[in-house]
């Protein structure tokens, strides 16, 4: 068998996964999973870019994930107006100071002769700045997160359409990357690591707390919608009528439909990512990238930029997954920075890059949608598993009970087991690197 | 007086905890640092070992708490830590016979190792909550307090309390006494010697007939028993729930960095660094200052200089200052 018949015979039995979920499950489930695949593919491209491409080990996709999540909430939003008159200004001063401080201190670092004065300077930058950023930031805080705190206490959003979100979400992304890239992309493989794992928890706890940027742990919720709503669709007569022409159900028809929506513009963008991938990858700087992963010091030798161009990676892989947790958002209609766990959108995505083969864009794609389609239907499985198991005991045994309740635990388990069973045995994934 | 309760208020809400959030650190980040000098990779399952080994004393002490078995005072957690770390020994040797040794054949990359611990860290993870569920669980009993606010107040005629928590002195105590016999093995046993002669040099510690197998088996005994001591210490301390070990990687490996990465040293004292800045730089002292201050100068705010939910970002500036400015850490830990 040829490697692109292959290939295109693992994308079938993907979706043919998928296309029987619909038949003995419910096509809403199947369009649910098949939507979640298509941004789990998105946002295996970015670490596929990094990984594959590069040899970066980022683990703190969760946090450029996330912060994709508040582009859409900061673009699609409505602004609340009391909030920014009450201390918008303020805010934005305030943030002002903060960025000058740190700038500042970096560049007195770089511009006074090394000793104890340029320590103590810029120190003195630092502390300096650090009060007063927190005596003009503390009050507007207090401002803002007093307005109507069930319902808004913070500043709202853009009032945009919620489309223009996805690219900004993948340039915040992008921003907080540059921003870790500069500092950590010199160190070594496993301190890179540590690095992108710590910035993703501290993306996540400033969403958690800080109220009057993201409403924290009261969540933001209502994001306007790229496709219409289900229940205008079953009030809308025209769309009632052609549904019951057609003998089908107006209501179950209408979920379908919007779900249909989301996927349509999915596909779009990921075509659109696997197409420039593809095109990157097969170009010069593609071949000059897997030069600098295979061989630093050669590549160096051959003149190449090669901090310069993990920089420059690292910032277009994090910004697709910006991109994906904007439209996973969107998807979702909401803002909950207490969902973002380490363990789904980092270390999932990377077992959905390591089986689906690192190095092929295909490849990630076609992880993103198997081990997606797995994570779902691990726990039914494992359920009817651990209920057969058990069906000799006694309904009442406070084992099988506790089986049957510990079932939801099997994903983890499973997905260790596919990581290290594809380590071990296929290190190079379903669809490997050529 | 002032000046006392001051320092007493201090020593209550910063000195004290920090003393023995760092010590259980400490006991972490030894272990992190053993498998990076012996194996030569970030374990990223060490959490989530950590995890297993407390849930294993936590389910023998329900077990002898059962039986009715007690040790008076003392918490019955310490009767069944041998048990944990015998189990988690048996795991932890387990996973290395049939993932880790085949990599090491190999002679794979570090960072392939790392992305395998990842494999193991989901493994693991998964194992803990399908035997005990990912909810807080108590199993600390004993005596709560060596001396509580009130006494103490009645004691020192103090406005101020200092309690002390029976389960910090412990962890003091076992944490000390762990360390100790860690530092003898390393220093003074042929076994530790070789240990550490081949975390030195790999080679040459081959051409002395060193086996490295055996190394790699003492070591991940002696990685179970720091991790279970460490996981039940912060259980007892805190309380049993899986996902905050998982969280304590940050810190733990922050601290191990921050010491040094190697260096068994260098790995207590980041513990102890990452802990005091952790509570420091997130402890409100309105209280401390308004007892130092006069009383025209004392604040209104909180004088808190970060909310305490922001933490991690203290290990992690810290962590980050280190790698920019003296990347072997403070003692100058394994380069390579």
């Amino acid at each position: 068998m040829t490697t692109t018949l292959r290939d295109a015979f693992l994308f079938v039995l993907v979706f043919g996964l998928i296309v029987a979920t619909g038949f003995l499950q419910s096509w809403n489930v199947a369009l649910g999973i098949l939507n979640m695949g298509l941004i789990s593919a998105i946002m295996a491209l970015g670490v596929n870019m990094q990984w594959g491409y590069a040899g970066l080990f980022n683990i703190g996709v969760m946090g450029f994930v996330a912060l994709g999540g508040l582009g859409a909430v900061v673009v699609a939003m409505p602004p609340v107006t009391e909030a920014w008159a009450a201390a918008g200004l303020r805010i934005i001063l305030a943030l002002a100071v903060g960025a000058a401080t740190i700038v500042g201190a970096i560049q007195g670092w770089k511009r006074l002769d090394a000793g104890r004065q340029r320590a103590l300077i810029t120190a003195a930058i630092l502390i300096v700045g650090f009060f007063v950023f927190r005596w003009i930031f503390d009050p507007a805080v207090a401002a803002i997160e007093k307005i109507n705190p069930a319902g808004t206490g913070y500043l709202g959003g853009l009032g945009l359409p919620i489309l223009i979100a996805w690219p900004v979400g993948a340039v915040f992304a992008a921003g907080a990357a540059w921003v870790v890239g500069k500092t950590a992309l010199g160190l070594r493989s496993d301190y890179l690591a540590i690095a992108t794992l710590g910035i993703a928890e501290i993306i996540i706890s400033i969403l958690k707390n800080e109220d009057w940027l993201s409403r924290g742990v009261k969540n933001v919720i209502g994001i306007p919608r790229p496709v219409p709503y289900e229940i205008d669709l079953q009030n809308s007569e025209t769309f009632v009528s052609r549904v019951t022409n057609w003998g089908l159900d107006p209501v179950a028809s209408s979920s379908i439909i919007v779900k249909l929506g989301y996927s349509g513009l999915f596909l779009i963008v990921l075509l659109i990512l696997l197409w420039l991938a593809q095109s990157a990858l097969n170009s010069p700087w593609g071949r000059m990238m897997r030069a600098i992963r295979d061989n630093e010091v050669a590549a160096e030798a051959m003149g190449k930029d090669v901090t310069a161009r993990h920089l420059q990676i690292f910032i277009l892989g994090s910004a697709v997954c910006g991109l994906a947790g904007a439209m996973m958002t969107t998807l979702d209609g909401q803002l909950t920075p207490s969902s973002y766990q380490p363990l789904r959108f980092t270390f999932l995505v990377w077992v959905m890059v390591i089986v689906g083969g690192s190095g092929n864009n295909l490849g990630a794609v076609l992880g993103g949608f198997l081990i997606w389609f797995l994570w779902i239907m691990v726990e039914p499985i494992g359920l009817t598993v651990l209920e057969f198991a058990t069906a000799g005991l006694a309904d009442d045994s406070a084992i099988k009970d506790h089986l049957l309740n510990s079932a939801a635990h099997m994903r983890l388990l499973t997905m260790g087991l596919i990581l290290l069973l594809v380590l071990r045995f296929s290190p190079r994934g379903l669809i490997p690197e050529r | 007086m002032d000046l006392l309760n001051a320092i007493v208020t201090l020593s209550n809400f910063v000195i004290v905890p920090a003393i023995a959030y760092g010590s259980q650190l400490a006991l972490g980040a030894l272990g992190v640092t053993l498998i990076y000098g012996i194996l030569r990779f970030s374990n990223f399952a060490h959490g989530d070992t950590m995890a297993f080994g407390a849930m294993v004393t936590v389910l023998v002490t329900w077990w002898l708490q059962g039986l009715g078995v007690s040790l008076g005072p003392l918490p019955t957690a310490l009767l069944a830590l041998p048990v944990g770390i015998a189990v988690t020994a048996l795991l932890v040797l387990t996973t290395d016979r049939m993932v880790y040794r085949f990599y090491r054949e190999q002679k794979a990359a570090p960072v392939i190792l790392v992305i395998v611990s990842m494999g193991v860290m989901f493994i693991m993870n998964g194992l803990v909550r399908f035997v005990i569920g990912p909810n807080d669980q108590r199993f600390a009993d004993g005596s709560r307090f060596i001396i509580s606010a009130r006494d103490f107040k009645t004691l020192t005629g103090l406005n101020e309390g200092l309690a002390i928590k029976s389960t910090v002195v412990l962890t003091v105590v076992v944490a000390a006494i762990a360390v100790a016999l860690l530092f003898w093995f390393l220093n003074k046993t042929r076994t530790g010697k070789s240990m550490r002669a081949f975390s030195d040099n790999e080679d040459l510690a081959l051409l002395s007939g060193i086996n490295p197998e055996r190394v790699v088996m003492i070591t991940w005994i002696i990685v179970a028993a720091l991790a279970t001591t460490a996981g039940v210490l912060y259980g007892l301390d805190k309380s049993f729930k899986p996902f905050t070990y998982f969280q304590l990687l940050l810190p733990i490996f922050a601290s191990a960095i921050v010491g040094g990465l190697g260096s068994p040293l260098g790995a207590i004292a980041g513990g102890f660094v990452i802990a005091f800045s952790e509570v420091t730089f997130t402890y409100a002292f309105k209280k401390v200052a308004g007892y130092v201050l006069p009383e025209n100068l004392e604040p209104d705010s909180l004088v808190q200089l970060l909310s305490t939910d922001y933490k991690f970002a203290v290990s992690f500036a810290i962590l980050v200052i280190v790698l920019l400015f003296r990347p072997t850490g403070i003692f100058g830990g394994n380069t390579r």
